[in-house]
């Protein structure tokens, strides 16, 4: 057998832990053996032929580019989340296996043939779909982020959690393909009393949430792909509902039954969970829009500077109000700005991506982005949230973060006041 | 009589078969198929605060005891103060305007309607839907009656748990009141903004970041 790093990888897989991690080894370890004027290990032997991956999976020296989640967040896996490594993305269009996951009882195995969505209550005729029903509806394809309420809840009292992926990464953007619920409801027809939809998950966890009419009227789907290919099992294959805008509590996955009602139904999620505390002991309700926010992903605590010079700072930016008019970028901690550039498409309540470059010549930074959305309403400091919701809200954090770049190029979260 | 009935339920049938054929072209597609009652009953499980959606059924927290003894306490612990990091279901009455807050059913959730329907739904935690109507009445009634809402000899049914109120059912808000921040112009400070720039907290000497 030829020595070569492939095979070095994969022996140190087989071996399971080696107390340090492939991707170490993977991009940690430069061959000069590969660089001009020698010829490079890879270009004399034969690769893998077609059908070797049948699917496809990404470079194994990618193999840090994965979901993480904090293990001590939750007390079990199967009602937890993970979080999307964003630092290391590019464009806008989250790769499905990389969309973070929140579960509340673990991942429904659902064959598809016997999937079925309920439609009862307040309409004139209750009804049964199957996914091949669905899927001769009129068809829509909408890229749409979805962000957890959560996100970023635990930087609420302070810096916390040193990471891009850890402070931000509860967020996902794919492009959904569906049925509009308002073609879904010329089928079975709706009461005029109907003003509240119970979207019903058939996990274990039953997850359930009200919706105003108004919203599943507007905009709301039931999707079955994402990014081309069916709903991975962990986003709610085959069918999930999708809110554009909105926390991503709402999106119910896995989704069997939606009820018309003319109240909500103040489920375990919409009352226990899901509602902010304020200071003074009283909670807001039915807090459903995610606000516009933006995160420098690169720079990140994840991406150190490497060399000085020329730097390209690149960032998302989204809101569930709209588009997204304009993003800012600080590197003084918000002394001074400047607008970055945002690349198309920009779309309603999808992630967008911006970039900014600049030079750096081995001094301190203070790296902050601010998103601006089409309504006029600027991302806040988590002072100014504070200063109305106090500290224990733990959902809606849309707030700026600051990145400090050290000289050594190295990046922390931290929070300036 | 069989007759009869018989009679009675082919004419019922044959009007079944023509109302829906006639809403048939009501619809825009003519796809999915009509619901039965006895299908939606299957699946219909929610209950809402009113009581709407309760099933017949009822308990005692003297009777809950060892039901939430059985199914429950492994998490939960015997009197529902949380085992690990499973939640706490007991206690936190004027907690929650404090900086440690504690939202357990007791202090923080409106209704009681809402703890029936989770636990029938979703509990045990791996076994969800497995418990009896009366079983989980009698749970919820346990759940009451160690947050000093009821008595342990109260019978909770379908008939009263509407009528339950809860501690905290005045402590929420509504509509929600945002954009509640003062910079929604679109125009914000670009040059010289008075800003603090001090760094008061860094993540990484809280220490609590995963290692990779």
């Amino acid at each position: 057998m030829k020595f070569s790093r492939r095979n070095l990888i994969k022996s140190f897989a087989a071996l399971g832990s080696v107390g340090f991690s492939t991707s170490i080894l993977a991009q940690d370890k430069p061959n000069p053996n590969n660089l001009p004027p020698n010829l490079p290990e890879w270009t004399p032997d034969l690769g893998a032929g077609v059908d070797e991956n049948p699917y496809g999976s990404p470079s194994e020296f990618e193999s840090n580019v994965i979901r993480r989640n904090v293990p001590w967040l939750t007390a079990s896996p199967q009602s937890s989340v993970n979080f999307t490594p964003l630092q290391d993305l590019e464009g806008i269009v989250t790769p499905n296996g990389l969309c973070f996951e929140r579960h509340h009882g673990g991942v429904a195995e659902i064959n598809p043939t016997d999937y079925r969505l309920m439609i009862n209550g307040l309409v004139d005729r209750e009804m049964i779909f199957s996914l091949d029903d669905l899927k001769r509806f009129p068809q829509v394809n909408k890229f749409y982020f979805l962000e957890c309420a959560a996100n970023g809840g635990m930087e609420w009292k302070g810096a916390q959690l040193n990471g891009c992926q850890y402070t931000f990464g509860m967020v996902h953007n794919v492009q959904y393909t569906g049925v509009k619920l308002s073609d879904l409801l010329r089928e079975t027809g709706l009461k005029p009393k109907a003003k509240w939809v119970l979207a019903e998950g058939s996990d274990t966890s039953g997850m359930t949430r009200s919706i105003p009419i108004e919203k599943i009227l507007d905009d709301c789907l039931i999707a079955w792909a994402m990014n081309g290919e069916a709903l991975r099992p962990e986003q709610g294959y085959p069918a999930r509902l999708v809110v554009p805008g909105w926390e991503g509590n709402m999106w119910v996955k896995w989704i069997r039954r939606l009820e018309f009602g003319d109240k909500p139904y103040m489920t375990r999620e919409e009352t226990s969970k899901y509602t902010d505390l304020l200071t003074d002991g009283k909670a807001r309700m039915f807090t459903w829009v995610m606000e516009a926010k933006s995160v420098v992903t690169s720079p990140s605590p994840e991406k150190p500077i490497l060399h000085k010079g020329i730097q390209q700072l690149r960032g998302l930016a989204w809101s569930g109000k709209g588009k997204i008019k304009r993003v800012d970028v600080s590197l003084d901690g918000g002394k001074n700005w400047r607008t970055a550039q945002l690349h198309a498409p920009i779309m309603s309540k999808s992630l967008v991506r911006f970039t900014l470059p600049f030079e750096w010549s081995g001094e301190e930074l203070l790296i902050q982005s601010r998103a601006i959305d089409e309504t006029g309403y600027v991302q806040p400091y988590i002072q100014e949230l504070q200063k109305i919701r106090g500290k224990n809200s733990i959902y809606h954090n849309n707030s700026i973060a600051t990145w400090l770049v050290s000289k050594s190029g190295r990046v922390d979260n931290v929070r300036l006041g | 009589m069989y007759v009869w009935v018989k009679i009675v339920s082919a004419l019922m049938l044959t009007s079944l078969i023509l109302t829906f054929s006639s809403e048939a072209s009501d619809r825009a597609f003519n796809l999915g198929s009509i619901a039965t009652s006895q299908q939606v009953k299957g699946w219909d499980i929610d209950v809402r605060p009113d009581g709407v959606g309760a099933p017949i059924g009822s308990g005692t927290a003297f009777d809950g005891e060892e039901v939430f003894a059985e199914q429950c306490a492994s998490c939960h612990g015997d009197f529902g103060e949380g085992v690990d990091r499973w939640p706490e279901l007991v206690g936190g009455d004027g907690t929650l305007n404090t900086h440690d807050p504690l939202k357990t059913t007791g202090s923080y959730w409106p209704y009681a309607s809402t703890i029936f329907d989770y636990i029938y739904r979703a509990m045990p935690f791996g076994a969800s839907q497995s418990l009896s109507y009366d079983e989980t009445y009698q749970i919820v009634a346990y759940l009451l009656f160690m947050n000093d809402i009821i008595d342990d000899d109260f019978v909770l049914s379908d008939q009263n748990i509407g009528l339950i109120k809860m501690p905290n059912q005045d402590g929420f808000l509504l509509p929600d009141p945002r954009p509640d921040v003062s910079n929604i112009n679109g125009n914000p400070c670009m040059e010289n903004c008075n800003v603090p720039v001090k760094i008061i907290g860094k993540a990484k000497d809280i220490d609590v970041t995963p290692e990779d």
